[in-house]
């Protein structure tokens, strides 16, 4: 039997593919043609081929319990997401104003401080941000960029409508799955893609090296640039070497540099050899033992120096993290008019800030209606999602939002949209989530796709692999249909 | 007119011409421990098949037999500690599954791989697949199981894969300065488990032992052999029956042989001279003497020679002097620690 045949519920959620359960979204037809030649058992043998290919090839992330390692893959859902190219238009514009405003406000933060001084943004949220590098004050950045390199993680609403949930302005992570998975797509279904026009993913190393090529110290016409990894046992260290790879970059570990005088060296067989430009996978706090985290083993001492004197350039910059905090995320769309003069293209989610009197009275009174979420975690740590807790629970954020207010924002709990996703041998709608990817070089080019994550629990809304999250292969067409 | 040259855009340094050190100590330690698995899997299957051949073994010549090979591994003690006795079962398990054995084929291959995946971004997605599969393959995997499902087959896989991952490496690796660390570790490796092989059954190339021969000693010459896959080699060579001090002749001074000491410490002797910058006249270093007074008393010295000064103190010297040259090679190309301490591990998954 069909794979398609079996009955599917949209309910009350905004599906990607279905209208409604009988009528297929133009965007996804020849999809559904193809998929409803497959039987069960076809689908599942692509399926299993997939995963063994992951694994050969060692596209695995590493889950680590008391130290000793589990190397998984990140669970893959056939189905991809697709997205039509004038929506796909819209996001582009949207994600290219988004960037473009918050890297003019982290220039105005580390200088002049203006929307500071014009009262766009309440100084104590920024002077008393964790990420806030005070030491970085009125330090020039190559060429004016502090985010090279930006995943910006977008959901839709219950009519569809495309919101900005986070802004990942430090280390985004991911971009190799975006592209591992067009691979895995290649090869179950090479001969969809002939006819379907779908955008490829694969040229994002390129822009990558160009961006990280653009911001080199002009004293050498051919940069070294290398890829800075926190080491083997990191769980994205499968990331680090796929995209050095894809730029044929080496890999370094902290202890692999050296600085003297205010310059980078790596270590070579041959001696010290002169770095250009770092792509840092390593959070600022563990980057020169010298200046933050004294007991970093990670980092490189007198990195920040060398950085600071202009000879080596570092993608991203240090102190971003400023930008991509939950509070200020509440003052972008603010900001983008403050610098820009124009409307956000794409809408944040209806957001509370605790820190804002009137904001914490409605949040303690409405926290089971809420989404409660710390300012500085990810990965879906230090959240509550109101409406499916307990009372307890409710209770126990409700205390730690009164306690500490600058450290929590509220939202309106969003439907997000959901795609069908191949779960216990039938098509269920789950719902999902999208990061594109968005590259600041000489030019701002956003790679048209993305990943887009799955949250595999039925009914779950959290999408992060941590927490039984898996992705899709996502598809911007060229056209329409 | 002259067209007006558009600016060159900026250039990637190549990076053939830059080598980290870690990668090459990673290069070197992935080479080695995959030609370690592989020599670790023909002995335990030629040996395997050998007692399977001949019904004549007892209990206890099978543990003098298995006691030898355990003592030119260099274990004794370490087997003696985890296991009772010296049987097939118990001997197959030590060698090719206990991650307690360093050199066990398992602990080889996770060793290969962890290389490997350090320097996933150094080295051909071939090679890289090969060493994974390998890995995988023997995940999970125990003595009790390969027993019952057929030990050729297993080891027949293990040699295939780290086969085809030399082979790979030839054909999708640059010949860079990587490449030498890979030849050097190789050959390396290989001399060393060649002397290993053939101390096995040093005892009856004692210079007072003159009287050997019967079907048993016949067959475990020929075990020596295929143990260094020289069956075949050794009889277009010498064509004649297999003579004990024809084969520890041939198994030392071949020239052309790939697995003899002296078609390996030749390999050694130039890769060493390559990376260490040496000329081929006066070496510098002190392992660069090293490996050229080895290299030359391989090719002076005839079976005669070894045989009167005792050939089990000839391959314990050789084994010294190959563990020298490693360790100073390795020395004098690092700088730094190249394995990652508790904490750094730990800080590195905060990440």
């Amino acid at each position: 039997m069909s794979i398609l045949r079996s009955p599917y519920e949209t309910a009350q959620f905004f599906d990607e593919m279905f209208a409604n359960p009988a009528e297929v979204r133009p965007h996804y037809r020849r999809l559904a043609e193809r998929l409803g030649t497959l039987n069960e058992t076809e689908f599942d043998q692509r399926r299993a081929a997939v995963d063994l290919a992951f694994l050969r090839r060692g596209v695995t992330f590493t889950v680590y319990h008391d130290n000793a390692g589990t190397e998984r893959i990140f669970p893959f859902d056939l189905i991809p997401r697709v997205i039509p190219n004038a929506e796909w238009l819209r996001i582009e514009a949207g994600l290219i104003q988004r960037i473009t405003a918050l890297n003019l406000f982290l220039d105005d933060v580390y200088h002049d401080q203006k929307c500071l001084k014009d009262k766009i943004v309440p100084p104590a949220l920024i002077l008393g941000a964790k990420h806030f590098r005070r030491e970085f004050m009125h330090c020039p950045v190559p060429r004016g960029i502090y985010v090279h390199i930006c995943g910006t993680d977008l959901i839709r609403d219950a009519a569809g409508n495309y919101l900005v949930l986070e802004d990942n302005l430090r280390c985004p992570s991911g971009a190799s799955y975006m592209i591992e998975n067009r691979a895995a797509m290649r090869r179950a279904f090479p001969n969809l893609f002939q006819s379907y026009g779908v955008r490829p993913v694969e040229g994002y190393g390129d822009e990558l090296l160009k961006a990280l090529l653009h911001i080199a110290p002009n004293r050498s016409d051919k940069p070294n640039v290398v890829l800075l990894t926190p080491g083997v046992y990191n769980s994205a260290y499968f990331e680090h070497t796929f995209l050095a790879r894809q730029m044929g970059i080496p890999i370094v570990e902290g202890r692999d540099l050296v600085v003297r005088d205010h310059r980078v060296y790596m270590r070579t067989t041959a001696g010290l050899m002169p770095v250009d430009v770092i792509y840092r996978r390593i959070d600022d706090d563990f980057l020169d033992p010298s200046v933050f985290r004294p007991d970093s083993l990670l980092g490189v001492p007198g990195l920040v120096n060398a950085y600071r004197h202009g000879n080596v350039a570092l993608a991203n910059s240090i102190g971003t993290g400023v930008a991509d905090d939950k509070v200020i995320y509440a003052y972008v769309p603010k900001l983008i008019k403050y610098y820009l003069g124009q409307e956000p293209i794409l809408a944040n989610v209806n957001t509370y800030l605790a820190s804002e009197p009137l904001d914490r009275k409605f949040i303690l009174e409405n926290i089971a209606k809420l989404v409660v979420k710390s300012a500085n975690e990810a990965g879906g740590y230090g959240m509550l999602i109101g409406p499916a807790a307990t009372k307890e629970e409710c209770e126990k954020f409700r205390a730690q939002v009164a306690a500490n207010p600058r450290n929590f924002i509220a939202q309106d709990p969003i439907m997000l949209s959901r795609s069908p996703t191949w779960c216990d041998g039938s098509l269920q709608g789950r719902h999902i989530d999208l990061r594109p990817y968005i590259l600041y070089g000489e030019k701002i080019t956003v790679t048209p796709g993305g990943l887009t994550r799955v949250a595999l629990r039925k009914g779950s809304l959290v999408v992060n692999s941590s927490q039984g999250g898996g992705s899709k292969d996502t598809w911007v067409l060229q056209g329409d249909e | 007119m002259p067209a007006t040259k558009p600016p060159a855009p900026p250039l990637l340094r190549p990076q053939a011409t830059v080598m980290l050190s870690r990668v090459a100590h990673s290069l070197y330690w992935m080479s080695r421990y995959i030609e370690r698995a592989e020599n670790v899997a023909r002995l335990l299957d030629v040996n395997l098949q050998l007692l399977v051949d001949f019904q004549g073994f007892t209990d206890t010549t099978i543990k003098e037999h298995w006691g030898s090979i355990i003592a030119s591994s260099g274990d004794e003690e370490e087997y003696a500690k985890h296991y009772e006795s010296a049987d097939n079962r118990s001997v197959t398990e030590y060698f090719a599954f206990d991650l307690r054995n360093p050199n066990s084929i398992r602990a080889c291959v996770n060793a290969a791989r962890e290389n490997a995946r350090m320097i996933r971004d150094q080295i051909s997605a071939e090679m890289w697949e090969i060493v994974n599969e390998l890995y995988l393959y023997l995940q999970g995997r125990t003595a009790d199981e390969v027993w019952a499902s057929g030990a050729l087959e297993f080891f027949a896989n293990v040699k295939r894969s780290a086969h085809l991952f030399q082979g790979l490496t030839a054909s999708t690796y640059s010949r860079s300065e990587g490449w030498e660390f890979i030849e050097f570790g190789k050959f390396i490796e290989r001399a060393d488990k060649t002397t290993r092989i053939l101390d096995v059954k040093y005892h009856i190339l004692l210079p007072s032992v003159s009287d050997v021969g019967g079907a048993v000693d016949t067959a475990q010459w020929q075990a020596v052999l295929r143990s260094a896959s020289a069956l075949e080699a050794y009889r277009r060579f010498y064509v004649r029956e297999i003579l004990p001090w024809k084969v520890a002749e041939f198994l030392i001074f071949s020239d052309s042989f790939p697995r003899s000491l002296a078609f390996c410490v030749a390999q050694v002797d130039e890769f060493l001279r390559r990376i260490l910058g040496e000329s081929a006249t006066r070496p510098r270093t002190e392992a660069g003497r090293a490996s050229r007074r080895l290299l030359t008393d391989l090719q002076a010295l005839t079976i005669t020679d070894v045989l009167g000064r005792g050939l089990h103190e000839f391959l314990m010297d050789i084994q010294d002097t190959l563990g020298a040259i490693g360790d100073e090679v390795v020395q004098t190309t690092m700088f730094y620690p190249a394995e990652s301490s508790l904490e750094e591990q730990q800080q590195q998954q905060q990440q």
